[in-house]
């Protein structure tokens, strides 16, 4: 890989505006690695896995940070800036064309429909929240240790209300402790 | 600049950097200052926005720049998009430089082992709070389990879900 030149500015725009535009219905990482990965050959899978990691572990949108990272590895601060950009114009205009849409239809006729419409997709919306949570759970949490951590966090804020900073100001230095306890030596 | 863009930046810029797991966590501190702390909108029309952002393609938090739009239009818009994601990518792009000479550290093995168990509670947590925050009756209930547990164990698309949600209550509903 030493011998590729880095891809130019608007190649990386153009790639994450086409990545941007399959992310209807979730499955990015999975777009961006075919387009970055397979189809570019700008990285190599464990270059591609390792910022996944990265962009999962930081706060943030898992796919706005794994754009910030595949940018800044290849072209710098500019990079990161075309890929978040290509990334986010094209659903950012969609969401504000949505978002003006339903409030213009508040208070008229054929609002109930589409409020109706919204109270459904709003179900599912959560059921799909807590079915990626299921997912997650599945592959990540082994143990009792960890499965206590993520009960005690979701119970926490979901069934007691407790503020985001108040739990994770307690449970992130427990969770690294048990994590530093129950290494794998 | 105004009080309530100043709000909103400070709101969204502070979530930003503790949206851990993806953003999904944020949604309930969000909808506590936006709903029942600033009024810049109703319970009901929170979770319509999250449906919205939910539909749409790219993150889910983008409901962000739904938030700012209701609270103080276009400029709204604007500064809660940057205040949201500007944070998180300045963080990635620092970390970035350092992550992948940590790749084999004994240290980097602990922070993912940590993080994952906080992450998974957080997504839950914010399923649940979200269905406390709103007056859920049986069929928006039945709705939410039933695509959770597709969801969770068939890779049916979530966009035909969302369909199928928006179907069963434009039907029952009205």
């Amino acid at each position: 890989m030493e011998n590729r030149s880095p891809p130019s500015l608007a190649a990386l725009f153009a790639s994450y505006v086409s990545i941007g535009m399959m992310s209807f219905g979730g499955g990015l990482a999975a777009w961006a690695r075919r387009e970055i990965v397979q189809k570019r050959g700008w990285l190599d899978d464990k270059q591609f896995l390792s910022g996944y990691a990265l962009s999962q572990l930081v706060p943030g949108a898992t796919n706005v940070n794994l754009a910030v990272f595949i940018g800044t590895q290849l072209r710098g601060p500019l990079g990161a800036i075309s890929c978040v950009c290509g990334l986010t114009a094209l659903p950012l205009t969609i969401v504000l064309l949505l978002g003006l849409l339903y409030l213009r239809s508040q208070g008229h006729t054929g609002g109930v429909w589409v409020s109706a419409a919204l109270g459904g997709m709003g179900a599912v919306a959560i059921g799909l929240n807590l079915g990626t949570g299921f997912r997650l759970a599945r592959r990540n949490i082994t143990g009792l240790v960890p499965i206590a951590v993520t009960a005690t966090v979701t119970l926490s804020i979901g069934v007691f209300g407790y503020s985001l900073v108040h739990v994770l100001l307690v449970m992130m230095p427990v969770s690294l402790v048990l994590a530093w306890a129950t290494r794998p030596r | 600049m105004s009080l309530v863009l100043l709000q909103l930046i400070g709101l969204f810029a502070g979530l930003s950097m503790l949206a851990f797991g993806g953003g999904a966590g944020i949604i309930p501190d969000m909808q506590r200052a936006a709903v029942d702390q600033h009024h810049w909108l109703t319970a009901r029309e929170f979770l319509d926005m999250f449906a919205i952002a939910r539909a749409a393609p790219g993150p889910g938090s983008l409901i962000v720049v739904l938030v700012g739009l209701k609270a103080a239009g276009m400029a709204g818009a604007a500064v809660s998009f940057a205040a949201m994601f500007a944070p998180s990518c300045l963080l990635v792009h620092i970390v970035a430089h350092y992550w992948q000479s940590a790749a084999r550290s004994a240290w980097r093995g602990v922070v993912e082992r940590a993080l994952a168990p906080v992450a998974v509670g957080l997504t839950f947590a914010s399923g649940l709070s979200l269905m406390r925050g709103t007056e859920h009756g049986w069929l928006p209930w039945a709705v939410t389990c039933l695509s959770a547990v597709l969801f969770a164990v068939t890779e049916i698309n979530p966009i035909i879900l969302l369909l199928g949600g928006a179907s069963a209550l434009l039907l029952v509903g009205s």
